[in-house]
């Protein structure tokens, strides 16, 4: 059974990538990965935060002046901290070394500041992809949507510029007209979207009084957001789609690719077991497209997007009012 | 040939050729040769290898003294080996010293020399170090400068090596050891050229070796020890001839000739002056002005002090000398001369005697002391010297440089004598914060323009003795000559003043420093237009009689709105550039640039780009301000201290508080080192930018923000009402919570606004917020210069409120011990310091019979160091007594106290005892057996001996005179015993132990902040295994020793670990009990540190991660439980509930490593983990043990 897909430019053997987690910083997990089928792999990501901390570290390290005549300094003055780029850039030098599969690098940050040299330097060291991931959280009352859109679309230009590479952008599901700035980005030079980056939320705790991050991993039930709006786009703009979120089960995956998914991200269910589940899903869909009526997986791909489906309205607003309508009260639970 | 320049610090020329040279390094930090060890630490951690392609072994000891001993065993078994050290360090090293020499073992010791501990400690320079090891055999060997150290020891190095006798290569500490100068490399190619491996060959071949062993270190009888002792001299008689000849060698290397006894200046000089150090800098620099103005003078460095080769030296000096001057920079008091001038005198005596001498009549010597304590030694002393050689009877044992209006030792000098060459020199001064970053800018500037220009470069900083709003004042000079000006920029000296934070307008007359149509520079949140008003009225007039260009920039909001946050060095550096004519503009900020990207590099292009923005809008936003022709400010600098602080604050304290100390003469300073306390109080510093504000409305008065502010300037008073009908209108009290005061009292919470130093803590600790508005609590930070002068006014009215009745106060509730007033305050300790609230508790709960012994460190620092002190009185007049002998001493210091305190105790009873009749039964037994572990009691028993006292002047015996001496002993004393984990870890830790197994009733409290932090954040034994500390760059690799464990299994030790941000009652519970135990106690205080890279403001959460991770258990191990039949170990804090990685992540010290060396740190992490919660598990184990007495025929019932 033919599984193969195209993602990016890139000919993969079949759809299913990690996503951008801890398990690429590993060599021996990425291997295991791999050996369990993955065609592709996110890199974790480098995170603008981080460097910028980190260079600020640098920064405090090289002038620790505290201006007290028996100490210039209190922490080892020629101590490199150590550059999150450079080990970066080692890590991808090694993952290809060690891989045979396509090794995409993924971008963190929202800034001008420095991105577009690091993209020259991961296509340098090998990247056969870079995802850019514009988690931003437009808390500012001042800023408007078509500004916040401007800065991807300023950086992704900017990038594209610098880097032959393909670029895909992993988006978060905040945008007020999701089609429109998914074309902007094809023109400013993209090369594919994955839908779609998960925020992670601050929660309150309601002993202590105080807002406090939390870290919880996706759910199956999450996928639907991004099926969605997969199936919204496919066709109807040019560039690769990913789908990301979520997707726990083959089933998971399956349906993101009848929806118009070039390729289906995994992250918290191999997080929770591990490569194998990989293997699983894999076999799963190459099990699902042996039973169904379609001879390859190109042909699934997007079968149940909007356009195809002949019912433009399951994607849209009335399938909101039905399924509204739609709903049973479970009284007894009530009790 | 062209040399390469390099610009680099005294400090580090030594270590690079000490690192290069040597195979092992034993070391130990010591102000301020601590720099040298550090270096070699960081090369040696960084794989750097010496001259055979090794990487030199480190090994940090725990004292000088232990370091010494393993130099001792290194060089026994053959290794090239070294040390760096200075002050107490080289005294620690003395023994080793003599059996090193004794042993003919070679090696060189690289000594920032440094000041001994007399009536005072002093990091600065002089040579009393160095001249207490001239008994040892060592040679000694002095450098003058920067160039020299560097030069000088790699000859030592080689001269060690050839003559076989141990070298101290010394430069002066701070002045040489931490000037920065452009100086010429001495490369590895000249290094290697220098070296014989024949000669180590020869040191390995002596080494102890089982394979062909001998054996030394011997004991020797009357018959041979004397002759043994003497079969030395051939080597020592050798080793000038040696030296001059590795002088020569290195002289055919790189065209730097030096002379074992160097003469410079007129051939035909009449007056000479001889001196070592880098005061010969200064003086060479007078000598040519002297003689280009017509004078016969000359000068006679000395460089190799020991052995001293009399007829090298006499035949350095001219024949027409007449008179000379012998300038010593130490003091040996009693003795008829110092040391350099008494070997002078001999030599000259005997060269005359024997004919050697180039003169044939003895001339006229003197000698004097100047420079102690890095104290000022400039041209105009130089010439005064001289001056002083023409008279017709000079003045033997002078001094110069100070006002001795007692021995009137001293000369007077021309304070405004400047030399031709300090003319030709541009000068710069710049005042900043010590965390400004206006040091490292400097030496970044310093850097530039040695690379870019062939201009000589010389950098010196003076720091503060402070460590909150530190004060530094960076001197530079640039020439086209070597600078020899080894003294700071003086009055009208400077081209180019910077001020750096306007606050200091208000502080220091820095424009008497700039010279006529210099350039002055002010960072100013002022706008241009309105900043020539916001000058004092004396400023303005200097800029006008001197013709100054004033420029101002706002580089907060530049730094600010170029992301470069509060970091204001860059953009004052590219505006000194700009200004100060030294490059051309353009070049400047170029190299500028090239600097930020050399040292961030193109991996960190984002703070190169945040640079580069801060440097081009620097240049936007200077502007220059026109001078009106005629001053119109309406405001002068305030009096330092208000008129009603005690006379010798006026007098004394106050002009070192101004910076005029200096000028103080010898007869105001007290002659055995005894000051007055509770002077902090007068020094107000106002460095807060914001302080908190108390909302009485929301505050519930549980007395925390008083128990964690650091420097005692928020405090609670409850009094009754009527005492406040004329408080400011603006002073906040409201009725107090609680049934434990009287009815209808009321309580104010009030802050020190020009005292606190806006750390934030005490907001941080409130517990009580907002309702409506959970962001906001009883206490917020609001900007202090609004409120400064009502809180002023608020503050002066709370302090004289009366003091709650100490006696109905339960100690053991923090609310009501939160009553009592500090008698610790104000201290110069960092802002949100975690060592000082500990100390701030103990005065409060036992400050009016406090005695402290207190090791050297930060606590003595902060504790001691002048102007200034924060041990503080009551309103009696009673408080903490509080002395600081040495580092390593201190456990036994105070053991010290507590015995006499005993002893005296003991005599106080005989004596009531003997005059039993006089003073009556009933008060002599009353007095005897005074209850005295409470308040009441203590209050009692003063009441009790002030009735004594005036009983005692009615009886007519010695025993009543005797007793009056005594009779304060009567009241029971607290003995405490205070240090870091330095001192009670490692150099005082032998000492530590003997006091805890004495039995005694002394209170050790240790403040552990898990390094050294005084000295610049060393690795300690305490350091927890992983933590990046300073001789640990790869992390520490071994866990925290564990001294709890240590002082518990005496078992009649009371021990509690404490960390106050994680439980303040346990800690507060913990200081009451080892108090009042009678015994010794010991309390292990955790203490956040700035030394570990956060920010202070989260003390308390660092504390409280360290608890809960199980790094830092709480517990308390009280002996007096086992005569109960109870476990005398409670543990406090709960099993470890958060992972050990959730600590360590939260602070630089633990997360530079996952940057660093992220596979050592994984692995420590793990270590860590495993230990913290095996550890706990233990202490649990511990806890659990029944003691229930075993049935015996005593206890049956």
């Amino acid at each position: 059974m033919d599984l193969s897909t195209r993602y990016l430019g890139l000919e993969l053997k079949n759809p299913v990538v990690p996503s951008a987690s801890p398990l690429s910083r590993s060599l021996d997990t990425a291997r295991a990965l791999e050996d369990a089928g993955a065609s592709a792999l996110v890199m974790y990501s480098l995170f603008e935060e981080e460097l910028n901390e980190q260079m600020m570290q640098s920064a405090f390290l090289h002038h620790q002046d505290v201006g007290y005549s028996e100490a210039e300094s209190f922490l080892p003055v020629h101590t490199d901290p150590g550059n999150g780029l450079d080990r970066y850039l080692e890590q991808l030098h090694r993952l290809k070394e060690a891989l045979s599969i396509p090794v995409i690098a993924s971008l963190n940050g929202i800034s001008l500041d420095g991105w577009v040299e690091n993209g020259r330097l991961l296509a340098e060291a090998g990247a056969d992809a870079l995802e850019l991931n514009a988690y931003y959280v437009a808390a500012d009352p001042e800023l408007s949507a078509g500004e916040m859109e401007q800065r991807y679309l300023s950086l992704l230009s900017e990038l594209r510029g610098a880097v032959t590479l393909p670029i895909t952008v992993k988006l978060s599901p905040f945008f007020s007209s999701l089609g429109n700035f998914v074309t902007n980005l094809e023109s400013a030079g993209a090369n594919g979207v994955s839908l779609f980056n998960r925020f992670y939320q601050p929660d309150i705790d309601i002993d202590s009084l105080r807002v406090a991050p939390t870290l919880h991993l996706s759910h199956p039930g999450d996928t639907l957001l991004a099926m969605r709006w997969l199936g919204l786009l496919k066709g109807r703009v040019g560039l690769s789609l990913a789908a990301t979120g979520g997707i726990h089960t083959a089933e998971d995956a399956i349906k993101m690719l009848l929806a118009g998914a070039d390729v289906t991200h995994l992250c918290s269910t191999l997080l929770l077991h591990g490569p194998k589940q990989l293997h699983h899903i894999l076999t799963g869909i190459a099990a699902w497209l042996e039973e169904s009526p379609y001879d390859s997986l190109e042909q699934v791909k997007g079968v149940l997007a909007q356009q195809h489906t002949g019912d433009p309205a399951a994607y849209e607003r009335a399938s909101y009012v039905k399924m509204l309508g739609s709903y049973e009260v479970n009284r007894a639970a009530w009790d | 040939m062209t040399r390469r320049m390099i610009t680099l610090d005294g400090n580090e020329a030594a270590a690079r050729i000490a690192h290069q040279t040597n195979e092992v390094v034993a070391i130990y930090p010591i102000t301020p040769a601590s720099p040298m060890g550090e270096h070699a630490d960081a090369w040696s951690a960084q794989g750097k290898p010496n001259l055979w392609g090794s990487v030199p072994q480190i090994v940090e000891m725990q004292s000088e003294g232990g370091a010494a001993g393993a130099i001792h065993g290194s060089l026994q078994s053959g290794a090239l080996t070294t040390t760096f050290t200075a002050s107490q360090g080289l005294l620690l090293m003395l023994p080793n010293m003599y059996k090193i020499a004794g042993e003919l073992s070679p090696t060189v010791f690289h000594i920032a020399a440094r000041s001994l501990a007399a009536q005072a400690l002093s990091i600065f320079c002089d040579h009393s170090d160095v001249m207490a090891a001239r008994a040892t055999g060592f040679a000694m060997l002095a450098s003058n400068s920067v160039q020299e150290v560097m030069d000088m020891a790699l000859i030592s190095q080689a001269a060690t090596l050839q003559g076989r006798i141990p070298l101290l290569h010394f430069f002066d500490g701070f002045r040489t050891s931490h000037e920065i100068g452009k100086i010429e490399e001495v490369d590895s190619d000249t290094v290697r050229a220098m070296i014989n491996d024949e000669l180590i060959a020869a040191h390995r071949r002596r080494a102890l070796n089982p394979e062909h062993p001998v054996i030394r270190g011997t004991s020797q009888n009357p018959d041979v020890y004397f002759q043994a002792r003497e079969s030395v001299n051939p080597y020592y008689l050798a080793m000038p001839g040696i030296v001059q000849q590795c002088m020569d060698r290195f002289a055919e290397l790189t065209g730097r000739h030096y002379r074992l006894y160097e003469y410079y200046g007129a051939e035909d000089a009449e007056s000479v002056l001889i001196i070592m150090g880098s005061g010969a800098e200064t003086a060479q620099e007078t000598v040519d002005h002297l003689n280009a103005h017509g004078e016969k003078v000359g000068l006679l460095k000395v460089r190799l002090y020991r052995p001293f080769d009399a007829s090298a030296f006499i035949s350095a000096l001219p024949s027409s000398m007449a008179a000379v001057a012998v300038l010593d920079r130490t003091k040996e008091p009693g003795a008829d001369g110092e040391p350099l001038y008494k070997d002078v005198l001999t030599a000259l005596a005997q060269g005359v005697a024997s004919g050697e001498s180039p003169c044939s009549a003895m001339p006229k010597v003197i000698g004097g002391r100047y420079g102690l304590s890095s104290k000022e030694f400039t041209p105009g002393m130089v010439k005064a010297v001289f001056d002083e050689l023409k008279t017709d009877k000079p003045k033997n044992g002078f001094t110069i440089g100070i006002h001795d209006d007692l021995g009137h030792t001293s000369l007077v000098w021309d304070e405004g004598f400047r030399t031709d060459a300090s003319r030709k020199a541009v000068s710069a001064l710049f005042y900043g914060l010590g965390s400004d970053g206006t040091v490292s800018a400097n030496k970044n500037s310093i850097k530039i323009i040695g690379e870019c220009t062939e201009l000589y470069a010389q950098g010196y900083f003076v720091y503060d003795s402070k460590k909150s709003g530190a004060v530094t004042v960076s001197h530079l000079r640039f020439g086209p000559e070597p600078i020899r000006s080894t003294y700071l920029i003086g009055n009208d000296e400077a081209h180019f003043v910077a001020c750096h934070q306007s606050v200091f307008l208000e502080r220091y007359d820095m424009l008497d420093k700039a010279e006529t149509e210099g350039v002055f520079l002010l960072n100013t949140t002022v706008p241009t237009d309105q900043a020539w008003d916001s000058l004092p009225r004396r400023m303005q007039q200097q800029i006008i009689d001197k013709r100054l260009k004033f420029y101002v920039i706002d580089a907060y909001r530049v730094a600010e709105e170029s992301g470069m946050g509060r970091r204001i060095n860059t953009v004052m550096q590219t505006c000194f550039f700009a200004i100060s004519d030294i490059l051309p503009q353009e070049q400047a900020i170029d190299a500028i640039k090239q600097a930020v990207e050399k040292t961030y590099g193109k991996k960190g292009r984002q703070l190169v780009e945040m640079n580069f923005r801060a440097i081009d809008a620097s240049i936007a936003n200077l502007h220059q301000v026109a001078i009106p022709t005629a001053a119109n400010s309406r405001f002068e600098r305030k009096p330092v201290v208000p008129e009603t602080a005690p006379q010798f604050v006026r007098d004394v304290t106050a002009k070192i508080i101004a910076g005029r100390g200096d000028a103080l003469p010898v007869s105001l300073l007290p002659s055995d080192g005894t000051y007055p306390t509770a002077t902090s109080r007068w020094e107000k510093r106002n460095i807060a930018l914001e302080i908190p504000e108390w909302d009485e409305e929301l505050c519930i008065h549980c007395g925390k923000c008083p128990f964690v502010c650091p420097h005692g300037v928020i405090r609670s008073k409850v009094f009754d009402p009527v005492t406040a009908e004329n408080a400011p209108e603006s002073f906040k009290h409201v009725p107090v919570k609680g049934k434990e005061f009287p009815e209808g009292w009321h309580i104010s919470y009030q802050v020190a606004p020009e005292d606190c130093t806006g750390c934030g803590l005490c907001v941080d600790i409130c517990p009580a917020k907002d309702k409506k508005n959970p962001g906001r609590r009883a206490l917020n930070m609001v900007p202090q210069p609004p409120v400064r002068e009502q809180e002023r006014g608020n503050w002066e009215f709370f302090l004289g409120l009366p003091e709650y009745d100490r006696r109905k106060l339960r100690p053991n509730v923090i609310k009501e011990a939160m009553l009592t007033q500090p008698l610790f305050e104000f201290s110069g300790a960092c802002a949100g310091c975690g060592e000082t609230p500990y100390l701030k508790l103990a005065s409060q709960l036992f400050g009016d019979r406090m005695m402290v012994a207190n090791a050297t460190g930060c606590s003595s620092i902060y504790g001691g160091n002048l102007p200034t002190t924060p041990w503080a009185q009551n309103a009696e007049g009673r408080g903490p007594a509080w002395n600081n002998s040495l580092f390593e001493d201190n456990a036994e210091f105070g053991l010290g106290m507590r015995v006499a305190v005993d002893k005296q105790a003991e005599l106080a009873r005989e004596l009531l005892q003997s005059l039993r009749t006089e003073i009556g039964d009933e008060r002599v037994e009353a007095l005897l057996n005074a209850e005295q572990g409470s308040e009441a009691g203590i209050y009692d028993q003063r009441e009790r001996v002030t009735e004594l006292r005036e009983i005692l002047t009615g009886i007519d015996r010695s025993e009543a005179r005797q007793l009056e001496t005594l009779a304060d002993q009567l009241v029971r004393k607290s003995v405490w015993i205070v240090g870091g984990d330095g001192w009670a870890y490692d150099i005082g830790f032998g000492g530590l132990d003997h006091v805890l197994a004495s039995g005694r009733n002394v209170n050790v409290l240790v403040l552990d902040t898990e390094v050294y932090s005084n000295t610049g954040g060393q690795t300690s034994k305490a350091t927890p295994r992983g933590a990046v500390a300073k001789f640990s760059a790869g992390g520490k690799p071994t866990a925290k020793k564990d001294l709890a464990m240590i002082a518990m299994s005496y078992e009649n030790v009371y021990v509690a670990q404490v960390a106050y941000g994680g439980k303040d009652i346990q800690t507060l519970r913990a200081f009451i009990e080892a108090e009042s135990y009678d015994g010794p106690s010991i309390i292990i205080a955790y203490a956040p540190c700035i030394a570990w890279g956060n920010d202070l403001a989260y003390n308390h959460q660092m504390q409280d991660l360290a608890v809960r991770s199980g790094h830092w258990p709480l517990f308390r191990y009280d002996p007096r439980r086992i005569d109960l039949g109870e476990n005398p170990l409670q543990l406090d804090s709960k099993a470890p509930s958060i992972g050990y990685r959730d600590f360590v992540s939260n602070e630089t010290r633990f997360n530079m490593l996952w940057r660093s060396h992220p596979e050592n740190a994984e692995q420590f992490l793990h270590d860590s983990q495993v230990e913290a919660l095996a550890h706990y598990h233990h202490y649990e184990q511990l806890a659990a043990l029944s003691y229930e007495k075993p049935e015996t025929e005593d206890n049956k019932e």
